[in-house]
């Protein structure tokens, strides 16, 4: 059977006092795009550097592509590792083709491969030009530039679109499903949950170094139960008539500002209220219906309101 | 660690830090500053006797060392301080860790890298300062000259090699420039200073042989045994009552123990760096 691209089992990591990772198990399988998701201090880059083998669990292990990070082989794995860190920080003096060559040699790559990379990036016509001279999101490109170098089978993205303008982290999602549709796995983890909830399959939800949600959005927004918000604007002076319809179906929320009503209803209960409204059609001009969204989700499962299940 | 080592690794790196040295004019700069020095030495060396004009290799490298001597240490300790803490502190170390490469082979690459800058600036300087000398300079003085020069490059990659292991120690960028700084002022303004006291107030108690002994604890005082033409020149440089024993004066027991100088910072370096 093939290999997971990545198995984590029962990994715990302190430093010092702090628990940072506790006890996490996790599996992705080979061509999966995750997402990593979690407030500070959640585990999130402690659980990257132990991808990467960066640092060593205190217990459990971790296997990349079958291979324990720890171990000898590894070094051979990260040759197939691409890896963007949070901060893409590089050697001013150098230009971005001399920098893109300095991590082919690292990689084992040939130097030929660099030019097409950075054409993709879009850094092509700015290949010359020292890096001290990039703009922010010129150098997070480079930095991209520089974990697409020899294809990799997994990539590990650190808030990737940071700095990148609303072009630049379209062009960035559309490069990262072409090489997910190579075979890439990809681990990303952003702030900008709005970004990834609609691009990731699999999204890890972490709190206090476990944890705490895993599965696809649908699967989240479906364990965690949370209320979708249904926006009805109504004709004018028919707000008391739908308010009583409504107010016959138990355990609704109801808002009603002027000429609009906002009902916070469970998922089983989207058909009733859509059924109430069809039969009073004539009072309603618009319905707007607004699933709970990753950040609703992330902020349940161990934000700030705490409302885990 | 040394079964495994994948030195093309290293070079790839020894080569992006010589190149980063190379592109932002440090060695250039470096290599003039050396190349004014050793012209500047060999013309008005001797003006406070009342002369002007190239006296000799003798006084010229006598000169020179002193004043190398003070250079060479704090230019290596100002060019390494910063070669892993600097990474840590920008964030580039992970990047570069996660790459296939060891830490052995990052900082070997790195103390590589560098040495080669140092070393080139410093063959560079004098270089320039031999050919104008060219005229004057006979077969031994060329010797002597580029035994100096030699030296000088050694030294340099001792105090780098120190310079590296602070870089490895220190928490921040900051407390490193002050740790390498503090270094300076200990081997090249203090030690000598230490040991003189030691030696009057031990009142002939202590020989030469352990002062000479003693002398070997700095990089920067076997750099000047390196480059004294005899042992009475020796003996007057630190004020001895008796000659040093021949061992101690002996260039292959300085070389020794200059690239003993040289290693053992890294080694340490190394084992802190995992």
């Amino acid at each position: 059977m093939a290999n997971n691209a990545i198995d984590v089992r029962h990994v715990a990591k302190r430093f010092g006092d702090v628990v940072a990772v506790d006890d996490i198990s996790l599996s992705i399988g080979t061509g999966r795009m995750v997402g990593l998701i979690g407030h500070n201090g959640a585990g999130k880059s402690t659980l990257f550097k132990l991808m990467l083998g960066l640092i060593e669990p205190n217990a459990g292990e971790v296997l990349i592509a079958g291979v324990p990070t720890g171990g000898r082989d590894f070094r051979h794995v990260r040759r197939r590792i691409g890896y963007l860190p949070e901060t893409f920080v590089t050697y001013d003096n150098l230009t971005g083709e001399e920098v893109l060559h300095l991590f082919a040699d690292l990689k084992h790559v040939p130097r030929a491969a660099c030019a097409e990379v950075l054409e993709r990036v879009g850094l092509g016509a700015a290949a010359g030009r020292r890096v001290r001279g990039y703009s922010k999101g010129m150098r997070q490109r480079l930095g991209f530039a520089q974990v697409l170098l020899g294809a990799p089978d997994l990539i590990f993205l650190d808030e990737p679109t940071n700095g990148l303008d609303p072009k630049g982290i379209h062009d960035f999602y559309r490069i990262l499903r072409d090489v997910q549709a190579q075979g890439a796995t990809i681990v990303i983890t952003s702030h900008i949950l709005a970004e990834i909830q609609e691009r990731v399959d699999h999204l890890v939800i972490l709190n206090r170094g476990c944890i705490a949600a895993q599965g696809s959005l649908a699967e989240l927004r479906a364990r965690m139960v949370l209320p979708s918000e249904i926006r009805i604007t109504l004709q004018h002076g028919e707000g008391s008539r739908i308010h009583a319809a409504l107010a016959q179906l138990a355990g609704l929320e109801l808002t009603i500002e002027r000429d609009c009503v906002r009902v916070a209803c469970l998922p089983g209960q989207k058909l009733a209220v859509l059924n109430i409204l069809a039969a009073l059609a004539d009072a309603v001009r618009d319905i707007a219906i607004h699933e709970p969204s990753l950040e609703d989700l992330f902020l349940g499962y161990g934000g700030a309101y705490g409302r885990q299940r | 660690m040394a079964g495994s080592v994948e030195w093309s690794q290293a070079f790839v790196i020894a080569g992006k830090e010589f190149r980063d040295r190379i592109r932002n004019r440090w060695v250039l700069a470096v290599a003039l500053i050396f190349a004014l020095f050793a012209l500047a030495i060999a013309y008005f060396g001797s003006s406070q006797q009342g002369e002007v004009g190239f006296r000799g290799i003798d006084v010229t490298i006598a000169s020179l060392v002193s004043l190398v001597i003070y250079l060479v240490p704090l230019i290596a300790l100002i060019l390494g301080y910063d070669a892993i803490v600097g990474e840590k502190e920008r964030g580039s170390l992970d990047l570069l860790l996660s790459m296939p490469i060891t830490r052995f082979e990052i900082l070997l690459g790195k103390f590589l890298g560098l040495s080669a800058a140092l070393g080139s600036a410093t063959a560079l300087g004098f270089g320039a300062g031999m050919v104008v000398l060219a005229a004057h300079l006979t077969a031994r003085d060329v010797y002597h000259y580029l035994g100096f020069a030699g030296s000088a490059i050694l030294m340099g990659m001792a105090f780098l090699s120190l310079s590296m292991l602070v870089s490895v120690l220190s928490l921040d960028r900051v407390r490193a420039s002050g740790t390498a700084i503090g270094l300076w002022f200990f081997f090249v303004l203090i030690f000598d200073l230490l040991l003189m006291g030691v030696l009057v107030a031990s009142q002939g108690v202590l020989g030469s042989g352990v002062f000479g002994a003693l002398l070997m604890l700095n990089p920067a005082d076997v750099f000047r045994l390196l480059n004294s033409f005899s042992s009475e020149q020796v003996q007057n440089m630190y004020g001895l009552a008796t000659v040093m024993p021949d061992t101690l004066t002996n260039p292959s027991v300085l070389v020794a123990v200059m690239l003993g100088w040289i290693i053992a910072p890294f080694i340490v370096a190394h084992w802190r760096f995992k």
